[in-house]
Parts: C-alpha cells; structure tokens; sequence
C-alpha cells in the first residue's frame, strides 16, 4: 500500500507529462526532469517496488507514462513492453543499444532514442589512453615507481612506439572516426572494418576483421554488439594479429571472445591489452591480475563530467522532442543495425 | 651513409662514459674511441670530439684535459648535464639527439595526460584489486578533448605534443623564449599568464638556469585547482617541494611527472597520491627510437670528421 501511495504521488503532480525513470540519476539530472515532467522514479528514496511491478504499477496510474527513461542494465523486449503499454517512446542513456529489441519496438509503433554522440569523444579519448598506456607500459612503470623499484632495480622495460603502428578500428562510427582522427596525429596508419566500406575517408577498408587483424599491428575494437559482432574477435583474428599485436576493447566484452583472448595473452599469441569491457561484468578474468601487459578497467570511458551533463540536456532533448511531436533528436531504426 | 674507413683511419672519439652495447656494436667499424676516465696522454691531445652517452656530468674539468676539442656529441635531447657555459667559452659545437626522440617524448606527455585527466592507472589498480561492483560508483573524471593546453617549449617535442593534442580538439597555447612564426598557436609571454589560460601545462623545453625552477609557487596557483602539469623535461624545472605542496593542499589538481628533481628519488609523499601518474623517465625512449639516436650520432660524427655542417647542433 505503501509503495503504490509513493507512486500514486509521483503520478499527481500537477499537468506535465508523465515519464517512467528506471535509471538512477544525480540531482541536477533528477531536478531538471522534475521541473518538466511528472517523474515515476524506480530509483525515489522510499520506493520499494521491484523493476517489473514497478513498471506495472505506472502503466496502471491515471495518465500513465508515454515515454521511459533507461540505461544499459533495462531490457527492453516484447515483455517489458507488454507490462507498459502505454509507452511510445523509449530513450536509452546507455552507450549501445544491445539491450533494445529494436524490431520489437518497431512493430509495436515505439520510437526509440539513443544517446546520439554525447559519449562519442570521451569514448575515443580514452581508447587512445587505453592504446598509449599498454604500448608504452605508462600503468606498469606507475606501479614500479610506487613499490619503489626505480632506485632499487634501474630502470623497468620501455615500451615500443606509436608512430607507424598499423591500427585496425572495428567499426568506424562516431567513436571509431574520432579515435581514427586521434591516432593519425600520432603517425598511425589507420585501417579498418565496417558493415560497409565508407566513400568519405581515405583510410584502408578490409572487409572481414581475420584480414584487418593479419593487416595491423594494433585492434581497436568500437564497434556496437549484436548478433554479427558477438565474438567477432575470436582465436583465429587473434592468430592473424599475431605475437606483437595489442587488442584495445571499448565496445562490449562480448565482441571478444574472452576466453580465448585470456589465452592468447597468457600463451604471448598477442602482445597485450587494454580493456574497458568485459564478457560478464563485473566479473574479471582474475588471470589477467597478475599481467603486466594488459591495462585494465571497469567500464569506465563514458564516465567524465562533460559528458554526464551532456547526457542530461541530451536526453531531456529527446524527450521535449517527443512530447511535443517534433522528431526525436537521436532516432534509432530497427533496420539501421544488423541485429 | 658512407662506408667505414680501414681500420687505422678511423678518427678517435673520447667517451665520457661506457657505451651502451647497442651503441657500441653499432659505431666500432667507425671509430676508435677512449674512455675519458682512463685515456692516456696522447688520446687526450688527440681527441677533438667527445660522445656523451647517458646523462653523466660533464664539467669545465673534463673538457680542460682535450686540449683539441672541438665538438660535444650527446645522445640525449637535454643537455643540462654539460657545462654549457664551458663549451661556450671554449668555442666548441655541442649536439643532441635532435627529433629523434621527438615522437615517443610527445607520445608519452599525452599518454601521461590523458592518464591523469581519465585516470587510467588508478582505474587499472581498482580493477586489479578485485574491485568492482563492491565499492558503489567509480568517481568522474574531466574530459580530455577540448581542454585547454600551455606547452612550456615549442622545439621538436613541444610542436609533437601541440599537433597531437589538436587532434583531441584541445586549444593550444605555448611560451617560449622568443615567439616562433611559423607555429599555429598563440604565444604567450609571462609563464603564469600562460598557466592562468590553461587547464594543462605541458613542459618540453630544456633546463637552463633561466628556466630552472620556472614551475613555482606562484604559476601553479595560477594553473588552479582543476589543473594538471605534465612534466617531461626536466624535475629541475619544477620546484619540487612546492609541487607536493600545491597537490598536497589542493592547490593544482594533479600531476603526470616522468622526470624528478634528483633521479631516480621520487619523494614518498607523491608515492601516496592518487591524482599524480609516475613514471621512471621513460618519456623519450622506444626500443625504436634507439636506431634514430644512432643515425643522429654517427651523423653528426661524421659531418664533423669530414668538415659538413653538423646535423643537429644546438645554439648555447
């Protein structure tokens, strides 16, 4: 009783449209929401309903919510639509859209936006980090300074040079096309695989990744995940990289094969790693710990300021899109991604 | 490059220390050489060209027993171990390593800025600590793209440094000893008004006693609380002790140091903060870069054996 009270609550305040927020979000973000629209907040302090009642108890409120907020950990499918019914239009703030069911979304009529490139940059920034710490060892000489090793042991192993490396990008979108323009300046050749070779940049296009791998020196993985992508690093595109190849993944674990990847670092069939993403987050292959070649972190490349705040006028410009007919700022199609 | 005169025609070359083995396999064919600390008389009369590899000092003293000395070859791009002051007096030319190191120095300060501004080491020991889901939300870091960046020092790694860090959208803008026209980006004459405009100073400019401790008290406040130096030039560019001062107290916001005042002594205190990134002067060397520092040496041996101008001299 409690519970739907709270909700009931949220669902009253005043003739602003109703939006279903199943994500947490911080108090600039949550204020400037409230200041346009009636929040059905999963996340409100006092809010005891689990995820699904949660949703079902909104679409059962007076006027109930015609658009939802949500993030990578909501699957949006043929259930969760059908516990909503009312929704028309879903706006992610996840980087991807792997948890969408997009042809689902399409059939029923709901529209569906994306974070367009709010993350785009800070993703390809911190890809090329990702690069420059595993060749250049910048993490593990960290570690050595700190033990104190320097004045015991003389200087740790250098690293080997950016300039001329080959590097092969999976996926030359928003974040692929800025981590291209990035390691151009540092003297890399930039090579690539997309779904289709693209007319407006002059960089070598290999048509299967097991090319673009035995072509390159380095991997960069930042492409989305589906159904084509998943593993689409595998042994045989590890093998093709080959013993002084380095993988960089800022897409999703799943585009590589993990295991395989653990193996081929373990056994030196690749010269080390840089990874953002893993297969089962948060779960880390505890293996990896002990390398000194692989720099590693927990999902962390959207995650500055900048582009929080740029999240939050982003998704609030989709959302006043959408109430007020206007097309949406960052449409997905169904078709638009070979799912 | 030309071949290696017969064995008994090759010019001495005095050392001031050991070569390092790559060094030497690759410049005996060329020339002979003397060690400085054990030559003999008549090698020390002879030799008019000293190869410093490493950074040893060399001082007024060393130079006054090469009473034939015309040249000082050194294999790195600093040249504050040398008494520039003696060589200049003396009317010698005085080389360094001139770009070949260029790239990997420029490669390391944005890897070391991008490491501090996004935290990539401190995210790497959270992961290997086993920490994830346990510890609630990781903190935010500040986007690199679009920062505005000073570059203390336009040569051959501050002008790498400036064209990388346009590629990330960052504004840059540079001090130097006297403004170079041909560079893209706006000069800035004081320092601190340099380091007032900017999110990030980057220093690459050599140690001079002009320079020494150029990286005070004053230029940090002015960088500010949000601010972040990156140093790959020299530690005695900074004045140490109020650089942990300024992290200490929140007076500039962190750090990506690869040189330190009295290497390889990196003070404790910095060993505890986690909005500095460490390395142990690593900034100017890839297994790569050592083929072009030979190329460079031998270069600048050889035009002077033979009379050519020298590749890579520097102005004293």
């Amino acid at each position: 009783v409690v519970a739907t009270l709270k909700l009931a609550t949220m669902a009253a305040a005043g003739g602003k449209p109703a939006v279903l927020l199943l994500r947490p979000v911080d108090a600039p973000f949550a204020a400037a929401l409230r200041d346009r629209f009636r929040v059905l907040d999963l996340y409100a302090p006092g809010q005891a309903l689990p995820a699904l009642a949660f949703v079902a108890a909104a679409a059962a409120v007076p006027e109930p919510p015609r658009a939802t907020v949500i993030w990578g950990g909501v699957r949006v499918d043929a259930s969760f639509l059908d516990a909503a019914p009312s929704l028309r239009c879903v706006v992610s703030t996840a980087a991807g859209l792997d948890h969408i069911d997009l042809a689902e979304c399409a059939r029923r009529g709901v529209a569906v936006a994306n974070s367009g490139e709010v993350y785009s940059t800070d993703v390809a920034d911190y890809a090329v980090g990702l690069l420059l710490d595993v060749l250049r060892r910048v993490s593990a000489s960290e570690r050595y300074v700190r033990r104190g090793s320097w004045a015991a042991q003389g200087d740790y192993p250098l690293g080997s040079k950016l300039g001329g490396k080959r590097v092969g990008i999976i996926g030359l979108g928003n974040i692929g096309s800025r981590i291209a323009k990035r390691l151009e300046a540092f003297g890399c050749i930039i090579h690539y695989n997309s779904r289709k070779p693209k007319d407006s940049v002059s960089y070598k296009y290999f048509p299967n990744v097991h090319e673009l791998a035995a072509e390159s020196d380095v991997l960069v993985v930042a492409c989305a995940l589906n159904k084509a992508t998943r593993h689409i690093v595998n042994k045989d595109v590890l093998e093709a990289l080959g013993k002084d190849g380095v993988v960089v993944n800022i897409g999703r674990g799943a585009n590589i094969d993990e295991a395989e990847l653990v193996i081929a670092l373990r056994e030196g069939k690749i010269a080390g790693a840089g990874l953002d993403v893993f297969e089962h987050e948060p779960k880390v292959p505890a293996e990896l710990f002990s390398m000194e070649n692989v720099v590693l972190s927990r999902h962390v490349a959207v995650l500055t300021e900048e582009s929080r705040s740029d999240l939050r006028a982003h998704t609030i410009g989709n959302l006043e899109a959408f109430f007020s007919g206007q097309p949406l700022l960052t449409p997905v199609h169904a078709d638009s991604l070979a799912q | 490059m030309a071949a290696p005169p017969p064995a008994d025609e090759r010019p001495l070359v005095m050392l001031a220390q050991a070569l390092f083995p790559e060094f030497a396999a690759a410049l005996a064919g060329r020339y002979r050489f003397a060690l400085l600390a054990d030559a003999d008389a008549a090698a020390a009369d002879e030799a008019r060209a000293l190869l410093v590899g490493g950074l040893p000092r060399v001082t007024a003293q060393h130079l006054g027993v090469l009473p034939a000395l015309k040249l000082v070859a050194c294999t790195s791009v600093g040249v504050d171990h040398v008494d520039l002051d003696a060589c200049r007096s003396r009317g010698l030319s005085v080389t360094n390593a001139g770009a070949a190191f260029a790239a990997d120095s420029a490669d390391y300060a944005v890897g070391l800025l991008v490491a501090v501004l996004r935290r990539v080491a401190a995210a790497d020991v959270y992961v290997r600590s086993g920490r994830w889901a346990a510890d609630g939300d990781y903190p935010l870091t500040t986007k690199v793209s679009g920062k505005r960046v000073g570059i203390v020092g336009l040569g051959n790694i501050g002008s790498r440094v400036a064209r990388r860090l346009a590629a990330f959208g960052c504004a840059v803008s540079y001090h130097s000893r006297s403004p170079k026209p041909s560079a893209p980006y706006p000069f800035v004459p004081a320092l601190r008004d340099l380091a007032a405009g900017s999110d990030v100073l980057v220093l690459s400019c050599a140690l001079t006693d002009e320079t020494k401790h150029m990286v005070n008290r004053d230029v940090m406040e002015a960088l500010g609380k949000g601010g972040v130096l990156v140093n790959v030039g020299r530690g005695g560019l900074v004045d140490e002790p109020e650089l942990l001062r300024c992290l200490r107290q929140g007076v500039i916001g962190g750090a990506g140091l690869d040189v330190y005042e009295n290497e390889p002594a990196v003070p404790p205190e910095l060993l505890a903060m986690e909005n500095v990134v460490l390395s142990d002067h690593r900034a100017v060397l890839t297994p790569e870069s050592i083929g072009g520092v030979l190329e460079v040496v031998i270069a600048n041996l050889d035009a002077f054996f033979s009379g050519r101008p020298l590749v890579s001299p520097m102005e004293l």
